[in-house]
């Protein structure tokens, strides 16, 4: 396989301005043909726009981006029969049958009767669907729509897929199969492009891009994401979690507190050292609690610890009136 | 069903909500079965479960929305069958999607909620003051509901929701697709009314919501399948062994493990393979097992479960279930 074949999709510098909002602010990454890349940000990180930019749907201000070997800038038509663009509502006919759905984007796509029907057998049985071919779409349940909305996306066999979302509100189940089903694809050599707000769907990819208000603030794989944050991150459970939380809050060498049911999540300079002394102030307050164990740091740790240092904080000025006086 | 008893704000260590044997049929179709459980004062309770399970039946019926097909539940003492009304006043709700009026300004809004909810006029100016402060707001009381970010408008809506001081407040999901930022802000908010003794109801299918609860009623198909801290729903429910294997090539492995023996579900995750195995699986055997189909295995290791781990095993039909005992 040749270098440029090795990349399939390639942005540099990529800027897109919405109205007086920088959607897309200087981004630039590289996502290997055959894997999972992920677009990972919050609402407003610039996920969808840069999408859109890679499907020829937008034209970018500034910058540019190679999907499939096509330059989507200079020639946003072409690149379009080689990939498959699925927006956040992907526009099912709910009148139609679950079969009807994809003979229609078949012949959008100019697939003959023989390949689609070949496809569509493969991608609903991945699906778990081949038996509700006859149904219609307005029956089935969210995450079965999301499904079918993949299949008809996939009946042309693109070669990158970018997807935008597909795993908001649908239950964990449903996101669980719809991973399966993306995972499955790699071993044909499409390459996915995800976009989500779940920062735990990062762990899933092999690749992703992190972002937030439309800069990149990380880009590479889980693995060096989860290196890049500095310092540790410890856990420790209590019956009286809130008020552990309030004592460790502040205390040397804690840059976050984090209260969770009945767990209390920290970050720390450094873990060793910190243990013994967050042990005492604990004992020293007479609260209960089990040892301190260190854990994992999740994406969120980072992307929080990222946004800190950047000094975007919110103010935790508010302080409680009684809510039921 | 003799509800005569004054409405009263939670005070002492009576549940908050109280619910027994709750059932809602809609013809055939059994919603919510037989659902009983109890909240106190303070608590933050989450109900967590996938769409279709009967959880916004139960949040419906303990709004006094919908009337139960039998059983009972009481919020704040007062029989939701009975006195819908009455249960109304006495709570709060907060849908982020819904709630706000998007062409009204910020205090427009705050006030029209308050006379939705019957803030005394003496109060309401007090009230507006505090929930515009609560939600960090101060400056921007004259900016459309529309023109606020994500996380301000989240605050504001439950500032809405919380105006009357109801001593219960229902959440669903309350911080879907926020930015985790604002999600901390958010549940901090959250953290300093439980302090004040309202109860927090949390419906929700987003792991991410339910890890902030003290407790957790995990619905399916109507019904509970478990409930408890959550530290606690993850040492009791992940039945199983959590194994992470580095393997290549990842498909073929994730084929292969599902066939060894003692895996009950095998499931490509990243770069890797995350496997749900019985207790005492051994994990020598699964590399040898998985070496001799041609899958170069780098490393195996043992896994905390995650909440949502816990939920799919509770609430997923295994067809495979049946390769365990091999």
């Amino acid at each position: 396989m040749s270098d440029s074949a090795a990349q399939a999709v390639e942005v540099r510098g990529l800027s897109k301005r919405l109205g007086k909002v920088a959607a897309v602010d200087n981004v630039s990454f590289t996502a290997e043909t055959g894997k999972i890349f992920g677009i990972v940000g919050p609402d407003g990180a610039g996920k969808t726009t840069i999408l859109r930019i890679l499907s020829g749907v937008t034209l970018a201000d500034r910058g540019s981006a190679i999907v499939a070997g096509f330059d989507v800038g200079a020639n946003p038509e072409a690149v379009k029969n080689h990939i498959s663009y699925m927006p956040q509502r992907f526009g099912l006919y709910e009148d139609l049958t679950v079969d009807q759905n994809i003979r229609f984007y078949a012949e959008l796509f100019g697939v003959d009767g023989r390949a689609r029907e070949i496809n569509a057998a493969r991608l609903l049985q991945a699906c778990g669907m081949s038996e509700f071919r006859g149904r219609l779409a307005a029956k089935l349940s969210g995450g079965m729509k999301q499904k079918l909305g993949l299949t008809c996306a996939l009946i042309h066999r693109p070669r990158v897929i970018l997807l935008d979302e597909p795993t908001t509100g649908v239950d964990p189940i449903s996101r669980r199969d719809l991973w399966q089903i993306l995972y499955s694809l790699l071993a044909e050599g499409v390459t996915v492009l995800i976009a989500t707000a779940y920062l735990d769907e990062a762990e899933r990819c092999h690749r992703l891009a992190l972002l937030h208000q439309g800069r990149l603030m990380f880009c590479g794989s889980p693995a060096e994401l989860k290196r890049s944050l500095p310092g540790a991150v410890l856990s420790v459970t209590s019956p009286e979690a809130r008020k552990v939380e309030m004592r460790l809050a502040g205390a040397a060498g804690v840059s976050s507190v984090l209260l969770l049911g009945d767990a209390v999540r920290l970050v720390v300079d450094d873990a060793q050292a910190r243990i013994g002394e967050l042990s005492a102030l604990l004992r020293a307050a007479n609260l209960p609690f089990s040892e301190f164990i260190r854990t994992e740091p999740t994406v969120e740790d980072v992307f929080v610890s990222k946004i800190s240092a950047a000094g975007a904080g919110p103010s935790f000025a508010w302080k409680s009136q009684g809510a039921t006086s | 069903m003799n509800a005569s008893m004054p409405a009263q704000p939670a005070v002492s260590s009576a549940p908050s909500v109280s619910v027994d044997r709750l059932v809602k049929r809609f013809g055939k179709f059994v919603a919510v079965d037989e659902v009983s459980f109890e909240t106190a004062p303070g608590e933050i309770f989450g109900f967590l479960g996938p769409n279709g399970s009967g959880k916004s039946t139960t949040i419906r019926m303990l709004c006094g929305l919908l009337r139960p097909s039998s059983g009972r539940a009481t919020v704040a003492g007062i029989d939701v069958a009975a006195e819908p009304e009455a249960v109304r006043r006495h709570i709060g709700y907060m849908s982020q999607k819904f709630s706000l009026y998007q062409d009204l300004t910020v205090r427009e809004n705050l006030r029209f909620f308050g006379g939705m909810y019957g803030v005394p006029a003496r109060e309401l100016a007090a009230r507006i003051k505090w929930a515009v402060t609560m939600a960090g707001l101060d400056g921007r009381e004259s900016t459309p509901a529309c023109d606020l970010a994500g996380g301000w408008k989240q605050r504001l809506a439950l500032g809405c929701a919380v105006l009357h001081r109801p001593p219960i407040v229902f959440l669903d999901e309350p911080t879907s697709g926020v930015d985790p930022m604002s999600r901390r802000h958010f549940w901090n908010i959250i953290h300093q009314m439980s302090d004040d003794g309202t109860t927090v109801f949390v419906t929700t299918h987003y792991m991410e919501e339910a890890e902030y609860c003290n407790r957790l009623a995990l619905v399916a198909r109507g019904r509970i399948v478990a409930l408890g801290r959550p530290s606690e729903l993850k040492h009791r429910f992940a039945s199983g062994a959590l194994l992470r294997v580095e393997c290549a090539p990842l498909s073929e492995a994730a084929e292969a493990a599902r066939s060894a023996p003692g895996v009950i579900e095998s499931a490509i995750f990243g770069g890797g393979l995350h496997l749900t195995a019985v207790k005492d699986l051994s994990i020598e055997g699964l590399a040898q097992y998985l070496a001799a189909l041609g899958i170069r295995v780098l490393a195996i290791e043992r896994i905390g479960p995650t909440l949502e781990d816990v939920f799919v095993s509770l609430t997923r039909d295994r067809p495979n279930t049946a390769a365990q005992g091999h």
